[in-house]
């Protein structure tokens, strides 16, 4: 396996066809589609060719089931699989990523995903309650699924007023634990600006850029938990702990705003200030993201540690992605298609030998290997063994009731969670810094997936492989429907071998013997990473 | 994305307790800070990066407690009924548990469903004065298991995830168990390691020590053979077609190392630590055989093996809105079997003096009872004044510390904040308070932080230490 991968590695480096369809494929590498050489990969390819890397393609089922996993967060099924690389069509991996992005499942992971940067959590330390929660979730993911002009998601957040029950967008407000105006304001711009005030050299920003968010007020009503989030013109427009005038204001690029106009809300002051091409951050900071979630790795890296001294590492790069997401007034979707569709963005997941190779990494020579995220593994493990998790919350309302058979990516709020995904590493929505999530293997986490009786269980229960071995006696048939849900992908026939020498190796029975496969294929690196 | 260098179990780093200077970044990567990992992941770590990440570290030379346990009495227990009786205040408070005991110590009554706790009250001492004025659980909870003040912001880790860092593989825990056990579930109110990681989350055992056999979740599987064990082990080794076609791969030299440590335990003798039936019956009889006693048999179990920091989340919690009167009833005794007789058992074994046991909720709940609908006699969430537990590891027994008002509702003499009793914890065991945690992004972030805002102190506990 290993000779045959590295000698496809080889073809694939000496022959350098790049813009017609690489026909050799290996389990890993190789392409039958033509997938052209777009602007945004010569870009990339300048500085690879510096450092002598030339990229590979990845394979038709590698692109499957990375593309399924980046952009649903959700498993093929062994159909969609099998349909996918038996389709001839050349232009089908282009056709995929459009059907992917029209899924339902992509609204919820990536409803998931900014949950994780908005803080969207009941209780502690975020403390919004189960239904304010559930509505900020149900208004981000309704953005999703509409692919609302992220301008607008933006602006919808930084003006909202209203009922934390009904209107969603004012649990941005609340969804922090130091709801100061400087508490706010530093939230504003970790999470729209990608900065951390902590590394603002200048002591009077924040100070000044808080006053923006100093007449914000929060009311009770007299239903239970109910806030009413909203501008309150009378109250006190004031740096705290400043010296400036008690009138003025100032952005985060040190431009004073000496008066704010009393009739005017200064939250939207500063979203006309920030929501514009022109800011240095917005589009940046937006930008610079979708390209972590997809890449594993921001070009500004971290992507939430925007500063002047952490430089873009390819700043065409980032102009690039900027200029199509501006000229698309803010389009997610054609962002996301404009990653997705390069040769990029499909390369292999195999590193390339290079003498300097933390510089390929970080100029994208390939696609970095990331352990599924907590969420998309159990969801993954459910799938396959056609079994379901239960989603608790401590907190006993009505709103954290959860139908059985819920994704875990679609779980609206941060506080219904279960073992599983408290052990795998899901963030706690306490700051929304990316690294919050954790996606780093211990051991613990090893226990778990090998020898748990929570996995046994989905294992011996396993309806899929019931169904499986009860409509199909031939063991070939067997193993590749297994391995089309399980791997996205046809068994080598070398693997088959190994599998017919296991079942006779006489340890355990039949059925026990289909049961150990599906534990094996569930616990290899290529189930547990995205590749 | 910056690495943690704290993840790596050392072989050969000194044992808690002898060190005396704060830990250098040279000193660290003597010790073996970087480890294994450090053989594939060196290359990712800049200087700079690692200088932010250590931790400066004071250890004492001779801290007094090896190991904590922690007895958690969640949802919030009531003071008044239990550990701070007051059988004056009237029916109103006292509702039907007017009754109390004398214990072994002259002066010092517990209430009347503690018969076993009250022949050991030599052995602990008991605060009377904690408060934080919170009624919220997850925040109570936070500021009971931080020690920090919630509204920062940043989200710290309880006192076992540090212990995990401070206490474990780093400063020379060699044990296969993970540092920081839970018996059985997690508490799952805030996030236990905070911005140290899930590296340091408690490794939580799942299952019932009380049933038949105790499966640990993870090491002890239903129905698997250790011959089917192995055998499907190597079928996995054969079959992982895509580590096979990446060996360099640094990711997977993750994924590999901590399967190799996970099979440590799952094949090794090291699980036999939670096999009960390696205990006397009669001693087992003394715990109870219910699951918080059988808990109290394996966290002695536990701390004899050498793991720093477990934590029993008492299994139903206490969170008696209503039907508090019963509730009572039939969880206090169990909960006086198995404290009592773990104190027993520890000094018996000459572990008290080096373990550490502390006993509390978040809060107590309310003295007065509330006899309206729906409640109908139960008592609400309090966090005024309330009682801890304490004992070993260096904390004196057969005291009280400060005590509440005439019925209960506020501290009258000296108060206990949070931060005064974590602080004493952490002191005993040589863990110095103010020293600085690693921060993923390089905040700045201490064991404890006297300065937050809203944070009150009335001193450690040097009364009973």
């Amino acid at each position: 396996m290993k000779t045959l991968c590295i000698s496809a590695l080889l073809f694939v480096a000496i022959s350098g066809s790049v813009h017609a369809a690489d026909s050799e494929q290996t389990l890993f590498e190789g392409s039958t589609c033509i997938l052209p050489e777009t602007p945004l990969d010569r870009i990339v390819s300048r500085k690879l060719s510096k450092l002598g890397v030339k990229p590979v393609m990845c394979s038709d089922s590698v692109f499957l089931r990375r593309a399924f996993l980046d952009v649903i967060g959700t498993l093929p099924t062994a159909k969609e699989s099998r349909e996918f690389l038996l389709d001839q069509n050349r232009n089908k991996r282009n056709a995929l990523i459009d059907r992917l992005l029209d899924r339902d499942e992509f609204a919820y992971y990536w409803a998931m995903k900014w949950s994780d940067l908005l803080r969207v959590k009941a209780e502690f330390p975020v403390n919004l309650w189960p239904n304010a929660a559930q509505a900020y979730h149900h208004w981000i993911m309704v953005s999703i699924r509409e692919n609302k002009p992220y301008d607008q998601f933006v602006r919808e957040m930084l003006t909202a007023n209203g009922s934390n029950f009904r209107v969603g967008p004012v649990n941005f407000y609340r969804a922090m634990q130091n709801k100061t105006p400087e508490g706010i304001a530093a939230t504003v711009a970790l999470t729209f600006m990608g900065t951390r005030v902590e590394s603002w050299p200048q002591k009077d920003y924040l100070p000044g850029m808080s006053v923006f968010f100093s007449q914000i007020t929060y009311k009770p009503t007299r239903e239970w938990k109910e806030e009413i989030v909203y501008w309150d013109p009378d109250k006190k427009l004031a740096p705290t702990n400043s010296a400036m005038p008690s009138q003025t204001a100032l952005f985060p690029d040190g431009k004073k705003l000496k008066r704010v106009p009393p009739d005017q809300d200064p939250r939207v002051i500063f979203s006309d200030w920030l929501i514009t091409p022109k800011n240095p951050w917005f589009t940046t900071c937006l930008v610079n993201r979708a390209w972590f979630w997809f890449m594993g790795r921001g070009i500004i890296h971290e992507p939430d540690d925007i500063r002047p001294d952490n430089p873009p590492v390819n700043p065409a790069l980032l102009e690039y992605l900027k200029k199509e997401f501006i000229a698309s007034r803010y389009d997610m979707k054609h962002l996301y298609r404009l990653i997705l569709s390069s040769r990029t963005y499909q390369s292999s997941p195999i590193i390339p030998q290079s003498d300097a190779p933390a510089e390929v990494e970080a100029n994208f020579g390939f696609y970095p290997l990331r352990r599924l995220d907590a969420e998309v593994l159990i969801d993954a493990i459910n799938k396959v063994t056609g079994t379901s998790d239960l989603y608790t919350s401590a907190i006993p309302e009505p709103f954290t009731f959860i139908p059985e058979n819920t994704p875990a990516i679609a779980l609206p709020d941060g506080s219904i969670t279960s073992p599983f995904l408290e052990l795998f590493g899901r963030p706690a929505r306490a700051t929304g810094l990316l690294d919050e999530r954790l996606n780093r293997f211990i051991p613990t986490q090893k226990m778990h997936l090998l020898n748990s009786s929570h996995i046994q269980q989905k294992l011996e229960k396993n309806p899929n492989l019931k169904a499986i071995l009860k409509s199909k006696t031939n063991p070939k048939e067997i193993r590749e429907e297994l391995y089309l849900a399980i791997l996205s992908r046809f068994p080598t026939p070398e693997e088959s071998g190994k599998v017919e020498a296991y079942a006779k190796s006489g340890v355990m029975n039949k059925r026990e013997a289909w049961v150990d496969l599906v534990w094996a294929l569930i616990n290899s690196d290529e189930f547990l990473y995205r590749h | 994305m910056r690495t943690n260098p704290f993840l790596t179990p050392s072989a050969d780093s000194a044992p808690a307790g002898i060190r005396s200077a704060p830990i250098s970044r040279r000193e660290a990567i003597r010790l073996g800070l970087l480890g294994a990992a450090g053989l594939f992941l060196a290359g990712k770590w800049d200087s700079q990066a690692f200088a932010d990440d250590a931790p400066q570290v004071k250890i004492p030379v001779q801290a007094k407690a090896r190991a904590v346990i922690q007895v958690f009495l969640w949802g919030g227990m009531s003071h008044t009924d239990t550990w701070d009786p007051k059988p004056d205040a009237g029916y109103d408070y006292t509702g039907q548990f007017k009754a109390t005991i004398q214990t072994n110590v002259t002066g010092i009554l517990l209430g009347e469903l503690f018969p076993e706790l009250a022949k050991q009250a030599d052995k602990y001492s008991l605060i009377r004065s904690m408060t934080h004025h919170n009624n919220g659980h997850e925040t109570a909870a936070y500021m009971m298991q931080t020690g920090h003040m919630p509204g920062e912001r940043l989200a710290y880790p309880s006192l076992g995830a540090v212990f995990a860092l401070l206490k474990g593989y780093n400063a020379g825990y060699k044990g296969l168990i993970p540092p920081y056990v839970v018996l059985t579930q997690p508490q799952g109110r805030f996030s236990e390691s905070g911005f140290l990681g899930s590296k340091y989350k408690p490794f939580a055992t799942g299952g019932d020590p009380n049933a038949a056999r105790f499966e640990v979740e993870g090491v002890i599987a239903r129905g698997i053979t250790d011959e089917r064990q192995i055998a499907r082990r190597d079928f996995l080794h054969t079959m992982n077609t895509m580590g096979h076609a990446m060996p360099e791969n640094s990711q997977l030299a993750i994924s590999k190392e901590a399967e190799e440590q996970a099979y440590n335990l799952i094949l090794g003798k090291g699980k036999e630590v939670f096999d009960l039936s390696k205990e006397q019956p009669e001693l087992r009889d003394r715990y109870g055989r219910h699951t918080f006693g059988q808990d109290c048999l394996v966290a002695r179990r536990l701390v004899e093996s050498g793991v720093p920091y477990v934590t029993i989340n008492y299994p139903g919690g206490w969170d008696t809105h209503s039907n508090h009167f019963a509730t009572m009833r039939r969880q206090c005794p169990q909960l006086d079997q198995g404290l009592a007789t773990l104190l027993r058992d520890l000094s018996d074994r000459g572990l008290l003096d080096s373990t550490i046991v502390w006993c509390c909720g978040e809060f107590g709940r309310s003295p007065k009872v509330d006899w309206q609908p729906p409640w109908n006699g139960g008592r609400n969430h309090y966090g005024n004044v309330f009682s801890v537990l304490v004992a070993g590891g260096g904390f004196k027994g057969g005291h009280i510390v400060g005590s509440s008002t005439e019925k209960g509702e506020e501290v009258k003499e000296r108060p206990v904040y949070p931060i005064d009793l974590l602080g004493s914890i952490y002191e005993l065991a040589g863990i110095d308070p103010d020293a600085r945690l690693p921060h993923p992004m390089g905040f700045e972030a201490h064991v404890l932080s006297p300065a937050e805002k809203g944070a009150k102190s009335a001193g450690r506990l040097r009364e009973i230490m």
